[in-house]
This record gives structure tokens, C-alpha cells and sequence, in this order.
């Protein structure tokens, strides 16, 4: 790990500043892929701005949704019981990824800008176009099992390794941020990017702003919902695909769907095209088969992930048959319903 | 004197042999107390931070530029191989004790690069945070030649190995006529089998503290038998005896990686001895990937029976990983020749080189490779004709061992069979695959052989009773986690007839009497046998002593007659002629009682009996019959392996075994990238192995089995027979379930799902 | 909030080290500390304690061994780094017997014999006392589910179940 300052500023404004005064300065709250990448010498941060004693830690009503503020910790997120009752998709989705006690570190804000776990992003001898821009990508041609099959590039085929931002995804959750200049809001399916010629670019937040809240929606589809996850073991492993799907039922006819996937390209992918066609269709399997190629229409493998695809195709109909059917995978039996 | 004992351990009141014992060692386990060879405490101890080599296989450093790491505050040194100190053994070819025909690689030698990820620095620091800091500053130029990583690619150039690996049987001699035999078999399987790289991956990483006092060294070193680092330390730094003390009381997983004296420890030494200094080395858990791993290896297996399932032909082929400057060998074929009745059998065992660093025995080595080759297509012959799994294996059932012609010392498979299929429920099985679900889960049953060699290696143990009744046993051993301390206590407190909390063992200090590494699962019958001897020798001296007293109730008797119970003598049958052992001490005088005995494996024994540990394991999977999740939901696993000494540790050591076969089967494989010949995924959160999500009921029978010929105290040992044959249990499981046989682990979902779409049961689709 | 911009800046990443005083609570003694920015929790519990009861497996939380408790929540001492946690409370495997008596959970893994190389097994009790506070786990799979951030390479996951789950029925948590 490189040397760096440490502050601690007790206000978002402070925070903010300290950071616009420093570019190589970064956040920290959870820490839990920071400092990961830093023992790995992937980030080589000058200063480190804790900002986990600022007043970002509620869960607040707003507009019939939640604000969820960007310190929650996964853990705390994920048991809240306005989150299990309401929003049980995105309470799934939080207990999928990595382990209890990553759970009760990692915070909402962190979770949506850990990075890829591409293993040549993670190892600095080889050449990486997201780590060290212009160097080449290792993973095409090279160990890809867990790589893009969706939004890929020439340059890039890293994944986005998050569940929880899969769930948000299909909720239309919305981003607010600070910055030197004040507050915006980025909506969610806009805040990762996809690797393009930039892949070093993870998302759409300037250096200098900071990650106040993760807001929710009214629309939660508590009935209706599942969030499969699909991975090499059983627990404490990274997606190979992973499904959120979420439906609202009129008369057995689907009157409105959410359909995000994990571990298929560099962001949480949704496919509002995808989420259209199921529309006013019956909750049947065809309906889903129809869904799922759309949805993966313009995928493409680099060899050893080549089978994603596939995949991919099952998982999201097994997953709306799940959520259809009211029958929501458990993150605990791994029989898959 | 009593040599290879025959009778059962010597009663006493309560036996605490063959009972469930909690691990003497287990409250300092839980509380945090037992310490690690990275955690003893030195004065102005040093940090050392290796520095890996680059993304090539082969080629040398042209520039190493320290500059940077040495301006930072705090760093002490900062060694490569220009400025490291010269060892004696640059200029020797020294061998630790269980190397393969070959030249071991020596850290820091010159500037060769000999595999991807070696070490080419150590930075040295005052504190960890420093050295890990400095090392990163490290600016590295290498010049490229070609390597070549692709096993798969370098079949072709596979060869016998010209210098056998000691302590490792080669392959026997062919017998009968293979090729006929298969050309007239009226039932005949053939396949391929690919077995993945694999890192042994123990939870704590490859340490050393080397304490320095005034050129004598004290050091704590992860290994897997002391005397192994001392020997090392002497050879390589030419050091005296004397000078040298390894300490190692508790060891974090090694299973076969800390066999051999790894780099850290060379290179804690050399700056310890080069500063002056006490110096501590860590690897990094993604270091742990540049060390020993076990050798992916192809396997072509052909398999000719008659029609009611009567083998006729075995052939077993295998290709294995090795590195460009040694010839790791492991016993591969050899089952095939050894498991059934059977013949006309036919082996090939052959090393293709790598520029990889040299694998080496990971938890059954060869082993857990060959006999899942073999098992599998047993299960792929029984398929083809048409009959139970289990009634082959029965059919085919071996009364002696062909590959020598010797009888076993004893074999109680036949017993694992029934026990395990009982317990399991095996005859309620659907014989087709794909016959037997649960709503969208397919369910399939499959089983398999295990075996593995039980050896003694010759060991030496000295017991010492004190007036106040302790009894302390010191052997040089280890305890990897195996439960050696507690059973060495179990049998030394029925030798000698005192409660276990009264025993103290003492391990993994090389100042105690010499003892093999702790490996190949026959440390329990070896340390075991020497403790117990060495008890035996105490019981002769109080017995004479207890005689020889003035009016001595023991008078006119001989020794076997005397049992030691309670802390008494007394002679069997008339409890009331009895002699306390404290008085006998008191009397003359002793504060302490000592006996120091050697125990040898029985010559005898060892020429004309062939011994085996033996295994049954039964396993049911459910596999998502669309989403092909596999999950292992039951697995029985009976075992004969001799006398069990401590039902506790004993079942510890198979259920481990076993979730060892789970990962290998479904979850292991160091995946090399050939462009750069570097296993990629270097860490654990990539690296898979099982979790506990991953492992449900395991139920472990231990069938009786008396061997009287084995080891002197009739234990065979358990550390590898539960992984082998248990990742062929899951693929004939998954098979059963699927109809799909994918011959090449791991088993990932994207193999399963390949099968669908390609509607073929691929062998190997990628070796590499 | 005491802490404040100014009374915790430090270092300018090229010359000495700055230390910067925290207090913590470790095992119920306050303690007064100074430590660098970079120095993870385990690192100073180990390196500048001698408290060395939690391991380091990888030290990239891929592995558990660390696991300790801060505020009584179970956590990656790993990748927490100690000048964050000022003020919070720290319990190790050292911390958990009272007077010479093994936590229950402590007791339940020996009898169980829920570990053998032992290096694991301060991260897995931790995290199984942490498991227990929690109260989400009820059933053997939610056990499991709950207990898979700690690797175990001896495969001691069946006894390590069959432990916590004696704990939960003995102290009616659970099931």
C-alpha cells in the first residue's frame, strides 16, 4: 500500500472540497475494495477522505420511496425492515454478494463503484486498459469465464461485479450526488458507463462529487420478484450471470416489468426494450423466451465465456418464471426454485 | 522388549484409545493462544516483503532498480541477485528431503527467470507496512525468452522420466496382453480425463521468523517436520548443527505444501544471518500461487470386460506437469493395476515439462489424480454393460495386490462396500441416468474406490515421567491440523495407565528426537508406534525398578503379567499385588523417569505384505436440470483404515479429505494464461474452494478392520484416503443425474452446459 | 463528532510517517494509540499488540481469518483501517472467555471439533458469536449461508455447523 494523508471531514461540503483540492484523493467509508486494490497496488490513492462519520447513515420516506443514504451499510440495508417488506428484490440482491462481514462493512455508496474483478485489473505485471489505459486488454484471448457478453469493447470486457446494483437497476433507482457546484441526480441506468474507448472510466461521477443517496421509487414489486444468482460455488463467489427480474400482475397479463442482469457486461445491464415486449403479455414461459433473446440479441462471447450466453438465456426465464410463480429464490437453500 | 505388538494397546481403566477425545491442543486453538510460525515474537525483528517476478515464464532480469525502495524511511535492505550474500549452495546441488530428481530452485540466484511470479527481490524493513510499500517501488526489466505453459500442447513432448523420484514407485511392469484383451473384449470403454491445477491454498501462508542471537538462529518456520528446515538451513547456509533450532508447535494447513522448505524461509535466513538481524518473511496469499501446486494431468484409460462385467483389460496413460529443472513424479497409474482383479494391464506415466515452478504432493498426491481416472471409467464400463456400479466393483474385487503379487496386511473394502451402500441406500437406486428428480432438480447417485499406500517411516519418541505423575512425550513430529498431539496423549496415557490431562506432548521442535515429515498419512502410525515404544520403555524400568524394591509385591514377576493402571502397577488377575508407581520413584530417589526408543516399520512385514487404506464413498447430487447447478447434498463415506485412534479427529481428517474432493471436483483450478505462463487467478476469491454453503451431510463409517502387521500399533492413517475417489463419486453422481460425463474437472457450470448445447459428452475441453 | 478536518490530517505522502492518536477499546481496555494512516486493524492487533489470535488468510477479505468484532458487529480486520476506527470497540478471540471460561461458542467448537489446523477457527468463532447477535440465522442452511465468509481448507464446515447450531438451541436463539 502507497503512503498517503488521511482527513476526516465532519461535513459533505468539507468532504467535497478536500477532494476537488486533491485529484489523486479518493473517499473511503467501507473500504472493502479500496483498500483491496491498493494492497494489490491497483490504486495508489495521495489521500484518503474518510467520510464515514458524515450524516449519510438514514433511511428516510421520500415520495412513497426510500432515501437511503450513501454510508447504510449493506448488512443494515438488507434487514431494514422497510427494505425486506417493500423492496425484498433489492434485500435479495444485497445477500447474493460476498459475506456477512464484507455486508457490514461496505456501504450503498461504495457498493456502486466497486471495480471489476477482471483478474488481469487485479494483477499489475499484466497489461489492462481499465487499470493502465493504452496497455491492451489481457482478458480478450485470455482467462475470460467471467467476462462481458453484453456492451463489451475492443478495449474492454470487464464486468461489473455487483448484485446489489442489479436490483437497483431494475427498481429505476436514482443517484444523488454532491459536487463543488451542488446536488444533481443521475438516474441509475445512467451512472455506470459501458467501456467504449475509456474503460479506466468505471462511471459518470465527476472526480469531485460524492455519492449523498441511493433514492427508490414508489414501485417496488414486493409481490412479484426474484433475484437468481449463478456462480461457480455456492456462496461467497461472484456472479457468472445473475438475474433481478420484478413484475406487476393484472388478471395473470404482466402490466409492467424489470429486468436487470449481473456479471454480463460493465454495468448492471437493463433492456427497457426487453421490459416493453413483456408488457401486457401473459406470465408464461413463452413471454419469458421472448424476453430473454431480446434482451440478449446483441451478446457475443470471447471464447471461454462464450457459454454466458446460454446461460443467461435460462437464467432469465427461470428467474420471471420464479417471479411470475411468487416463488422468490432463497439466497440461503441453494436449490434453485 | 516389545517390538511389533500384536495384542491390543495394554488395558487400562479407562482405554482412551479408540474413543472421541477432544484435541489436547483445542482451547489453545479457540482462544487465539496457539501461535503460528509468523507470530513469535523477536527483538527488533526485521520485515522481509518478497518481490514476485513479472508476467514471464522465462528469460532474465536485465535491470532491477532499487533506488526508489531504498529512499524510503525505514527500509534496512533491499536484496536481489546482485548483491545477495553467495550461499554454499549456489555452488552445490543439495536436495531437501523429499525433492525429485532434479536441481531444486534457488532463490536469488542469478537472473534467470524460471517461471512466472518467482521471487527476484526481498526488501527489508522495519515494519510490514514499510517493506510491502518499498517493494512496490521496485522498477523491474526483463528480457523474454519462449516458455511454454500449454500441457495439453507439450503431450507430444512428454517423456519416461530417466531418474526415479525416491519413495515413489514407478509404474510395474505391463502384464498379459493389453491390446488383445481389448481387441477381443466383448465390452470396452475408453476416455480421456483431465485433472486441473490446483494450489494447496492452506489457510495460513508460508512464514518464517528467523531469531538471531549471536549467529545462532532460532527459527519458526511453516513446515511439515522441523528436521526437514534444519537440514535445509544446515546444507544451504552451511551452519553447524548447533546453530540451528526450528521451532514449529502449530502449523496452519500445509497439506503437502509445507513438505519442502519454501522460499521465505531461505530468504528470512539469508538476511537474518546477512544483517545480523532478526528478520520474519510472509508470503502474500496471492504468493502462495508462486510455490508448489498439484500437476494437471491428462489420463487416457481403457477398460475391456467381459459381458457379465469381468474385467479384462486395464490400460492407464498419463501425462503430467512438471518444471524445466526438476522431475516431480507421484504414483498415477499404478492403481489401475492394484484396484481390481484384473489380467492384462498396461501403464504409462510420463512428465511433460513446464515453465512453471515444480509441482509437488498435494493431499494424496497421484492418488486423487489416477484413481478418479480410474474410477470414473469403471463407472463408464459398468454403464456400458449394464450393470450396478457396485456389483462391478465386487465382481472385479482384488484379493491381493497384482502389482507386487503380495497379499495385503489386511483389506476390508468388502465391509466399506456393504456398510456404505446400507447406510447410503444404494440399492434403491434407479439404474438409468436421468431417471430419478425432484421437481426441476435431476438426483443422481454414483460411488467410488478409494485407496492409498499405509506406511510407517521410522521415528524416535522419548517419554519422561516426573515424581508428581506428569508424563511428557517429545517427538519431533508436526501437527498440520491431523490431531497428532491428541493422540500421541491417548496412547501414551493408556501405556501407562495415567488420565490424559496428566500427559504433555511436545512437537515441532527440532531439539526432540527425530522424526520423518509429517506426510503420505503416516505420521499417527509412525509417531504413534515410537510413543508407545518409548512408554514400553519406561514400564520395563519401573517394573524393574518396582521388583527390585525390599519386599516388593511384584517379586518373582515378569512384565507382561503387569498392567499399569491408575498410577499403579499391579499384576493382572490379583489387583491386590500392586506397587504405586510414585513410591517407586520416591524410593529411589527419581525426579524423573526418561525413555527414548525409535520405532522401524517391521522388515518382515514391509517385504511380504503390501499394505492399503481403503475406502467406499457414496455421493448424491442434484443438479438443476436447466440451470445445471450442482449441488452434493449426501455423501457416505466408509472407510477401513485400520485402527482408529481418536473418533473425533479421525472423522475431522476424513470430512476434510472429503470437502477437498468437493473442491476438486466442482471447484479447483489454477488457470494459466499462456501468453504469460502465470496461473491468473492467484487469490481466493477466484481461486475457488468449497464454502460452507457448499457442504451438507457427510457421514463418515469407520469399519472395523484389525491389521497386525501394518505399523505396530495397527493404524493405517487417514489424512488422504477421503479425497480419493471422492471427485469420481461426483462426476459418476453428476453423470447419473445428468447423462452428462464431462472428463474434465472442475466440473463448472459452463462444462455442464457446453454438453447441452453441443449434445456431446466432451473429454477434455481445454487442457491447459 | 469530535473528530474534526484539522486535528486528523496527516502525512503528505512523500516524507516521514505521521501518526495519528486514536483510542479503541480492545478486549474492554481502553487504549491510546498512535497509528500510521495506512495500518489496517489487523495489523496493528497483530504486528504492534501481540495480539495475534486473528490470522491473516489473504488479507484482502476473500478468506475470514480476520474476523473479528468492532461494536459488535463481525468485520474484516483486513480492510479496516485502524485510524478509522477511533472510538469503537474491538473484541478479538482474545477478548471472548470471562474469567477463565471459554465462550460457549469457544466450548462448542472443541467438543465438536469444528477445526484442525486451527488457523481459521478465531475468524470462524468470531464471526459465529457475531452470527448469534445477529439472530438471522435459524436454520442449518442459513448456518451455512451465514458462516461461507470463513473459508476453512481443513473442511471442517460440518462440525463448524453442528457447533453454532448447539449454541443457538442452547441459548434459545434459533430454530
Amino acid at each position: 500500500m502507497n503512503r498517503f494523508s488521511y482527513v476526516r471531514p465532519d461535513a459533505v461540503a468539507a468532504a467535497v472540497r478536500e477532494r476537488a483540492s486533491d485529484p489523486g484523493a479518493r473517499f473511503i467509508a467501507g473500504g472493502t475494495n479500496l483498500l483491496d486494490l491498493m494492497k494489490y497496488d491497483v490504486e495508489a490513492p495521495s489521500r484518503l477522505i474518510d467520510i464515514t462519520r458524515l450524516p449519510l447513515r438514514d433511511i428516510q420516506e421520500i415520495d412513497g420511496g426510500l432515501r437511503i443514504g450513501a454510508l447504510v451499510p449493506n448488512s443494515d440495508l438488507a434487514y431494514d425492515p422497510r427494505i425486506e417488506e417493500r423492496y425484498p428484490l433489492l434485500a435479495s440482491a444485497i445477500l447474493a454478494g460476498a459475506s456477512p462481514q464484507l455486508r457490514n462493512m461496505a456501504t450503498t455508496g461504495g457498493n456502486l463503484l466497486q471495480r471489476t474483478r477482471c483478474v488481469y485489473f487485479y494483477d499489475t505485471a499484466t497489461p489492462c486498459n481499465k487499470r493502465t489505459p493504452g496497455s491492451g486488454c489481457s482478458a480478450i484471448g485470455g482467462i475470460n469465464r467471467q467476462h462481458a457478453i453484453l456492451g463489451a469493447s475492443e478495449h474492454c470486457i470487464a464486468t461489473n461485479p455487483s448484485d446489489m446494483g442489479v436490483a437497483l437497476a431494475a427498481l429505476r433507482a436514482n443517484v444523488r450526488v454532491a459536487g463543488p457546484d451542488g446536488e444533481r441526480t443521475i438516474p441509475f441506468s445512467e451512472f455506470h458507463r459501458l467501456p467504449g474507448d475509456e474503460p479506466q472510466r468505471d462511471n459518470n461521477l465527476a472526480a469531485d462529487e460524492l455519492i449523498l443517496s441511493v433514492d427508490l421509487p414508489a414501485e417496488h414489486f414486493a409481490a412479484n420478484y426474484t433475484y437468481l444468482k449463478l456462480r461457480e460455488r455456492l456462496s461467497y463467489a461472484f456472479a457468472l450471470v445473475s438475474v433481478a427480474a420484478a413484475l406487476r400482475l393484472e388478471d395473470g397479463k404482466i402490466a409492467e416489468a424489470r429486468l436487470a442482469l449481473g456479471g454480463v457486461a460493465h454495468k448492471p445491464w437493463r433492456d427497457e426494450e426487453a421490459e416493453e415486449l413483456l408488457r401486457g403479455q401473459p406470465a408464461e414461459r413463452a413471454s419469458f423466451e421472448q424476453a430473454a433473446l431480446r434482451i440478449l440479441s446483441g451478446a457475443r462471447g470471447f471464447g471461454e465465456n462464450d457459454f454466458k450466453i446460454e446461460l443467461a438465456r435460462r437464467a432469465i426465464v427461470r428467474a420471471l418464471e420464479q417471479a411470475a410463480a411468487g416463488t422468490p429464490q432463497s439466497q440461503s437453500d441453494k436449490r434453485v426454485q | 522388549m516389545v517390538q511389533t505388538s500384536t495384542a491390543p494397546l495394554p488395558s487400562s481403566a479407562r482405554p482412551y484409545v479408540g474413543t472421541g477425545q477432544r484435541r489436547i491442543d483445542g482451547v489453545s486453538k479457540v482462544t487465539g493462544q496457539a501461535r503460528y510460525a509468523a507470530e513469535f515474537p523477536a527483538d527488533g525483528l526485521l520485515y522481509g516483503h518478497v518481490v514476485s517476478g513479472g508476467a514471464l515464464a522465462s528469460g532474465e532480469i536485465l535491470r532491477i532498480d532499487t533506488r526508489a525502495a531504498e529512499a524510503v524511511a525505514g527500509v534496512v535492505r533491499v536484496y536481489t541477485h546482485e548483491n545477495r550474500p553467495r550461499q554454499p549452495w549456489f555452488d552445490s546441488t543439495y536436495q531437501d528431503q523429499v525433492a525429485p530428481p532434479g536441481i531444486p530452485f534457488r532463490p536469488l540466484k542469478d537472473a534467470k527467470i524460471v517461471y512466472s511470479g518467482q521471487p527476484v527481490a526481498l526488501v527489508v524493513a522495519q515494519s510490514l507496512e514499510v517493506a510491502a510499500y518499498a517493494a512496490s517501488l521496485l522498477e523491474i526489466t526483463y528480457r523474454e525468452e519462449p516458455f511454454r505453459t500449454d500441457l495439453a500442447a507439450e503431450q507430444s513432448n512428454a517423456y519416461v522420466p530417466p531418474e526415479k523420484r525416491a519413495g515413489i514407485e514407478p509404474p510395474p511392469p505391463d502384464r498379459g496382453d493389453v491390446d488383445r484383451a481389448l481387441a477381443e473384449a466383448p465390452v470396452k470403454v475408453e476416455a480421456s480425463y483431465f485433472v486441473a491445477a490446483e494450489h494447496h491454498n492452506p489457510m495460513e501462508t508460508h512464514a518464517s521468523t528467523v531469531v538471531w542471537n549471536d549467529g545462532k538462529l532460532t527459527v519458526y518456520d511453516k513446515i511439515q517436520g522441523v528436521v526437514a528446515s534444519k537440514e535445509y538451513l544446515n546444507e544451504v547456509f552451511g551452519l553447524s548443527p548447533d546453530d540451528v533450532h526450528v521451532i514449529s508447535p502449530f502449523v496452519g494447513g500445509a497439506f503437502g505444501v509445507g513438505l519442502r522448505p519454501q522460499y521465505q524461509l531461505f530468504l528470512a535466513t539469508m538476511a537474518a544471518l546477512d544483517l545480523r538481524r532478526s528478520v520474519r518473511v510472509t508470503l502474500t496469499r496471492d504468493q502462495m500461487f508462486t510455490l508448489t501446486y498439484r500437476p494437471h494431468t491428462i489420463q487416457h484409460l481403457a477398460l475391456g470386460a467381459e459381458r457379465d462385467g469381468r474385467l479384462t483389460a486395464i490400460r492407464h496413460e498419463a501425462v503430467a506437469a512438471t518444471s524445466t529443472f526438476e522431475d516431480y513424479q507421484e504414483v498415477v497409474v499404478n492403481w489401475s493395476g492394484l484396484g481390481y482383479r484384473c489380467p492384462n494391464v498396461a501403464f504409462d506415466y510420463k512428465l511433460a515439462k513446464l515453465h512453471t515452478y515444480t509441482p509437488s504432493d498435494m493431499r494424496a498426491p497421484g492418488a486423487a489424480t489416477g484413481v478418479y481416472g480410474l474410477e470414473c471409467a469403471m463407472d463408464e464400463l459398468a454403464h456400458a454393460a449394464g450393470i450396478d456400479p457396485l456389483e462391478l466393483r465386487l465382481k472385479n474385487y482384488a484379493e491381493e495386490d497384482a502389482n507386487t503379487g503380495k497379499p495385503f496386511t489386511s483389506k476390508q473394502l468388502r465391509e466399506c462396500y456393504r456398510q456404505g451402500a446400507e447406510r447410503f441406500g444404494w440399492s434403491r437406486r434407479s439404474p438409468r441416468p436421468r431417471s430419478m428428480r425432484d421437481g426441476r432438480e435431476l438426483i443422481g447417485w454414483g460411488l467410488a474406490t478409494g485407496f492409498w499406500e499405509a506406511s510407517m517411516q521410522q521415528t524416535s519418541a522419548r517419554a519422561v515421567l516426573s515424581a508428581d505423575g506428569g508424563l511428557e512425550l517429545a517427538t519431533a513430529t508436526a501437527d498440520i491440523g491431523t490431531g497428532t498431539y491428541t493422540i500421541l496423549a491417548q496412547i501414551a496415557a493408556d501405556a501407562m495407565g495415567v488420565p490424559i490431562e496428566q500427559v504433555d506432548v511436545k512437537i515441532g521442535d527440532s531439539s526432540l528426537p527425530a522424526s520423518p515429515l509429517e506426510g503420505g498419512s503416516w505420521t499417527a502410525a509412525s509417531a504413534g508406534s515410537a510413543v508407545q515404544k518409548a512408554c514400553f520403555g519406561l514400564r520395563e524400568q519401573l517394573f524393574h525398578h518396582a521388583r527390585a524394591m525390599e519386599g516388593s509385591p511384584l517379586a518373582n514377576e515378569v512384565l507382561e503379567r503387569i498392567i499399569f493402571t491408575g498410577g499403579r502397577m499391579e499384576v493382572a488377575n490379583d489387583p491386590s499385588r500392586s506397587v504405586v508407581v510414585a513410591d517407586v520413584m520416591a524410593a529411589l530417589g527419581l525426579e524423573k523417569l526418561a525413555a527414548e526408543e525409535t520405532a522401524k516399520p517391521d522388515q518382515d512385514a514391509q517385504e511380504n505384505y503390501s499394505g492399503y487404506t481403503h475406502s467406499a464413498i457414496f455421493v448424491e447430487v442434484r443438479v438443476d436440470e436447466e440451470l445445471n447447478v450442482v449441488r452434493v447434498t449426501r455423501i457416505v463415506d466408509a472407510v477401513a483404515a485400520g485402527r482408529i485412534l481418536n473418533l473425533k479427529t479421525a472423522r475431522s481428517q476424513i470430512l476434510g479429505g472429503v470437502v477437498f474432493g468437493i473442491g476438486m471436483a466442482l471447484e479447483e483450478q489454477s488457470e494459466l494464461d499462456h501468453r504469460f505462463g502465470r496461473f491468473m487467478n492467484h487469490n481466493i476469491a477466484e481461486y475457488h474452494i468449497p464454502v460452507n454453503a457448499d457442504v451438507r451431510d457427510i457421514d463418515v463409517i469407520f469399519v472395523e478392520e484389525h491389521d497386525d502387521k501394518v505399523s505396530p500399533i495397527g493404524v493405517k492413517g487417514l489424512g488422504e484416503i477421503g479425497i480419493v475417489g471422492t471427485a469420481a463419486a461426483i462426476a459418476n453422481a453428476i453423470f447419473h443425474a445428468t447423462g452428462k460425463r464431462v472428463r474434465d474437472l472442475p466440473i463448472t457450470p459452463d462444462k455442464l452446459l457446453r454438453d447441452d448445447v453441443d449434445g456431446v459428452s466432451s473429454g477434455m475441453a481445454r487442457a491447459g | 463528532m469530535q473528530a474534526t478536518e484539522t486535528d486528523t490530517r496527516s502525512g503528505n505522502g512523500t516524507g516521514e510517517p505521521s501518526r495519528i492518536p486514536v483510542v479503541l477499546t480492545i478486549n474492554g481496555t481502553e487504549r491510546r494509540l498512535e497509528v500510521e494512516p495506512w495500518t489496517t486493524l489487523l495489523d496493528l492487533l497483530r504486528e504492534r499488540l501481540d495480539l495475534t489470535g486473528s490470522k491473516k488468510g489473504c488479507d484482502h477479505g476473500q478468506c475470514g481469518a480476520c474476523t473479528v468484532l468492532v461494536d459488535d458487529r463481525r468485520v474484516n480486520a483486513c480492510l479496516t483501517l485502524a485510524v478509522m476506527l477511533d472510538g469503537a470497540s474491538v473484541t478479538t478471540v482474545e477478548g471472548l472467555a470471562q474469567d477463565g471460561q471459554l465462550h460457549p461458542v469457544q466450548d462448542a467448537f472443541v467438543e465438536h471439533d469444528a477445526f484442525q489446523c486451527g488457523y481459521c477457527t478465531p475468524g470462524q468463532i468470531c464471526s459465529a458469536v457475531g452470527l448469534l447477535k445477529e439472530g438471522r440465522a435459524q436454520s442449518d442452511d442459513e448456518i451455512r449461508e451465514l458462516m461461507s465468509g470463513n473459508l476453512c481448507r481443513c473442511g471442517a464446515y460440518v462440525n463448524i455447523v453442528a457447533a453454532v447450531r448447539q449454541v443457538m438451541d442452547g441459548t434459545g436463539a434459533g430454530r
